[in-house]
């Protein structure tokens, strides 16, 4: 009776909303610019800002007028800010962004060093070492985190590995045991996370919080037990060693951080590269990233997931365990208390907003120890910006990263998830 | 007819097994009371080895302990139960002391000392613990309580002094105080899930760091901190803003009392009402929820905000019941607590009330086993931990104690996924 007909349907493709991510960084770019250029410009005295190239206030270095200089940058970061709302060079926004927020920092730089001088060596080296164990922490998550073990215990992973390497590096009075045994140390926490999390199926977050507090109180009580009375038999361990590279360790600012320094910041810089490769590269990294994305998947293929989850965290647990050790075989050279004070929770920080990317946890490592350093600074130079509020920029970053205020952070799709065999 | 006569045959040899046998057979298969016990007594023998471990007179005696091992293990039974023995006795009371009041040479406040340790020591931990297990049973994990306490701490500290209310109300005001500041920093991480998806987990972490650094700073702003002192410490809180407690060695505060009556509004909120149903309901299974009509988002924000008030009661009860100033330590680590209250109360209401009273006994006790015995309190985290630890992996214990499976399987709280 009736025949059905075909309505011809009309290919509507989806406008391109008006405020797309691009547009929205730039606005928001625009704003802060906008503040940099008014706010820092007007409250930077007239005088000049110095960026010495050497360690102290003598030398080379890069001058420019405070005031100048805050206005300036300002107007860069504005400028930044609406190419990017202007849609321009759409290939290269990561880069205008980077662009901006550098402008923007600088500008906030030449409002505070005006009148004073900010050594660029020290300023790069500290930046460096304490980025350092939130690199090697954040690897350790990446390493977890990709084959899809939630690891929030690189708290405990650093502490038991900062406490193992103190102990072992002055019993042995060899600073490669420490460096050896606080590797052993992060394995052991990683190790019963492994197992409660892949074995007995226990929340991963949940073992992961009670493993930091587990490590705290373990390492805390031998700590008061052996190494508080007698730290001469226990707590001494020797500092890993400074090696120049003659020739490269002349290039200005660059050489004495990169090439006149210890052992572990190549560690952790040769790790970013190898985790990297490793991961974009290899079949163990397509594997593990078959894993923390579709296990079941992986496993009709023939993989085996608790396998390559187990191995995964233990190599996290060694990398995690490296980082401690910077805490008191390269930092201090003890161990005390909590010495942590919550670096694993800012490598986890630099985790997340490095999008579980070995490169990009890289980045905010450094972009946090940047701000670490910087809040050291500012507290010695007296400046009326609280470095509380610097330091709480790591956590807030990674707030407005993963609220998907600026681009939302995906976390591998298994990660966190149990794999049970059916 | 024919069926019954198997069935009576059933009854006839079950009754041939003893009250003995049934009974040993119910405890040793693997229900939850079992479990806790076992997981505590794992977490002691633990506690143990680390107690010898650590002591170099004791270990040295283990050199020669093929020769003579009744040396090592007396001086080893010595150092343990001495230790254990004071902890019992920080936590419940001295023997010695009840017996000094009962004759008349002692105070009846010096025999109850301990256990109004126990119960100040376990005020705060019962309010951060029932944040985290009503935002457990909501499907979120609350690791927030730290944050939303330490919160809880500036807003009640900030009115018990700021305002110069009258008494009652001053106290009132300051702990609704500390309420709202708790339920503010947990609405945050609740709506940003609602509305984005961001989660809670992380974002709960990143807010802990950023409220300790934000107590830091303001502890040290003008008209916060004390004038007559130069290191961080807030003035003190009014008198009148003090939870009301016996003075004296008796620190035990009506901060207890008010934990119990919240404990039994949460059992109310959670089992009676109709937001608590939603919120299971969204715990279990949130698509199902959703299907049935139940606003998700809604439920997420107003839960965060609910768990936040929650914890800030416990950084209130801190500050006007036992510190009585800001310091940048003065939640010490009640949320970090409460989350380990919460996992061992197994996110039951009345479960929290019992672990927290569980955790204030352990550190009361640590606190004399400390100072009698010097064994770091540091101890009482470990087994604090490891109590958890077995208790979230019940598997793990009963592969230790080859258990019997339980044939009802119950379902445990749903965790959120990490």
């Amino acid at each position: 009776m009736s025949t059905a007909t075909v309505q011809e349907t009309a290919e509507v493709t989806a406008p391109e909303p008006f405020w797309t991510r691009q547009r929205r960084l730039g606005v928001g770019l625009v704003v802060i610019g906008i503040l940099a250029a008014a706010l820092f410009g007007s409250l930077a005295p007239g005088e000049a800002a110095r960026f010495t190239l050497s360690e102290d206030a003598e030398g080379a270095a890069l001058s420019i007028n405070g005031q100048l200089g805050a206005v300036l940058f300002g107007i860069v970061t504005i400028a930044t800010g609406g190419l990017l709302f202007a849609s321009f060079a759409k290939k290269y926004q990561n880069l205008l962004l980077s662009l901006g927020i550098l402008a923007f920092v600088l500008s906030f730089l030449c409002w505070q060093v005006a009148g004073k001088f900010l050594p660029l060596v020290d300023t790069t080296s500290g930046t460096l070492q304490l980025a350092l164990p939130l690199i090697l922490g954040a690897l350790a998550g990446v390493l977890g985190e990709r084959s899809g073990v939630v690891n929030v215990a690189i708290e405990g992973q650093f502490l038991m590995g900062a406490f193992a390497g103190a102990l072992v590096g002055t019993m042995a009075t060899s600073v490669w045991a420490g460096l050896i045994s606080a590797a052993v140390g992060g394995v052991i926490i990683a190790a019963i996370l492994a197992v409660l999390s892949i074995r007995y199926l226990v929340d991963q977050t949940v073992v992961g919080i009670v493993l930091n507090l587990f490590a705290l109180g373990v390492t805390g009580f031998l700590y008061e037990r052996l190494m508080q009375s007698d730290a001469s038999t226990y707590n001494e361990p020797p500092r890993l060693p400074e090696w120049r590279i003659p020739g490269l360790a002349d290039i200005p600012v660059i050489g004495p951080v990169l090439f006149d320094t210890n052992l572990l910041v190549w560690v952790a810089l040769g790790l970013v590269v190898l985790i990297h490769f490793g991961l974009t590269r290899t079949r163990w990294g397509l594997r593990t990233r078959a894993v923390g994305e579709h296990p079941t998947a992986a496993d009709t293929v023939g993989i085996r997931v608790r396998g390559l989850r187990y191995l995964n965290v233990l190599m996290g647990g060694v990398v995690a365990g490296l980082g401690g050790a910077y805490f008191t075989l390269v930092a201090t050279g003890s161990f005390t208390k909590n010495m942590t004070a919550g670096a694993g929770f800012i490598a986890l920080a630099a985790l997340i907003f490095g999008r579980f990317t070995p490169f990009g946890a890289l980045g905010a490592a450094l972009f946090f120890g940047f701000a670490q350093k910087l809040a050291t600074y500012l507290s010695a130079v007296g400046s009326p910006v609280p470095s509380q509020f610097l330091n709480m920029l790591p956590y807030l970053a990674t707030i407005i990263a993963v609220a998907g205020l600026v681009g939302r952070v995906r976390a591998p799709a298994a990660d966190g998830v149990p794999y049970i065999k059916s | 007819m024919t069926t019954e006569a198997p069935v009576k045959k059933d009854a006839e040899q079950k009754d041939e097994e003893s009250f003995l046998s049934v009974f040993t057979r119910n405890l040793w298969s693997s229900n939850t009371v079992t479990v806790t016990f076992l997981s505590i007594v794992l977490a002691f023998v633990i506690g143990a080895v680390l107690i010898v471990v650590s002591d170099s007179e004791v270990l040295a005696k283990f050199a020669y302990f093929t020769a003579r091992p009744a040396d090592a293990l007396t001086a080893s039974w010595t150092l343990i139960s001495t230790a254990y023995s004071d902890l019992l006795k920080g936590a419940f009371g001295d023997p010695e002391a009840f017996n000094a009041w009962f004759s008349g040479t002692g105070t009846w406040q010096d025999a109850l000392a301990p256990i109004s340790e126990t119960l100040t020591y376990a005020a705060p931990l019962v309010f951060t613990g029932l944040s985290v297990a009503l935002a457990f049973r909501g499907g979120l994990f609350n690791i927030g309580a730290q944050g939303q306490a330490v919160i809880g701490t500036i807003t009640a500290g900030v009115a018990g002094f700021a305002f110069g209310l009258p008494i009652v109300l001053n106290l009132v005001v300051a702990i609704l105080a500390g309420a709202i500041g708790g339920a503010l920093w947990g609405f945050i991480p609740g709506i940003l899930k609602a509305r984005t998806g961001a989660h809670e987990v992380i974002t709960t972490i990143m807010l802990n760091y950023t409220a300790a650094l934000f107590l830091s700073w303001l502890v040290l702003q003008k008209g916060v901190q004390d004038p007559n002192r130069t290191d961080a410490i807030s003035k003190a809180v009014a008198e009148s803003a003090k939870l009301p407690s016996f003075g004296g060695v008796l620190r035990v505060h009506l901060g207890i009392l008010l934990a119990v009556a919240v404990t039994a509004g949460v059992a109310w909120l959670l089992n009676r009402s109709s937001f608590g149903f939603e919120l299971r309901a969204v715990g279990a299974n949130q698509h199902a929820a959703k299907t049935a009509g139940i606003s998700v988002a809604k439920t997420y924000a107003v839960l965060m905000a609910v768990a936040g008030a929650l914890a800030g009661l416990g950084g209130a009860t801190q500050v006007l019941g036992t510190a009585y100033a800001l310091t940048p330590a003065v939640a010490g680590n009640i949320g970090f607590d409460g989350l380990l209250v919460a996992l061992l109360g197994r996110n039951k209401p009345w479960g929290t009330l019992w672990a927290a009273l569980l955790f204030g006994a352990l550190r009361a006790g640590g606190n004399r086993m400390q100072s009698y015995s010097g064994i770091s309190l540091e101890l009482v985290t470990v087994l604090q931990a490891l109590i958890v630890i077995f208790i979230a992996a019940p598997a793990l214990v009963k592969a230790i104690f080859r258990l019997r499976a339980t044939r009802l399987v119950r379902p445990g709280a749903s965790l959120a996924k990490g």
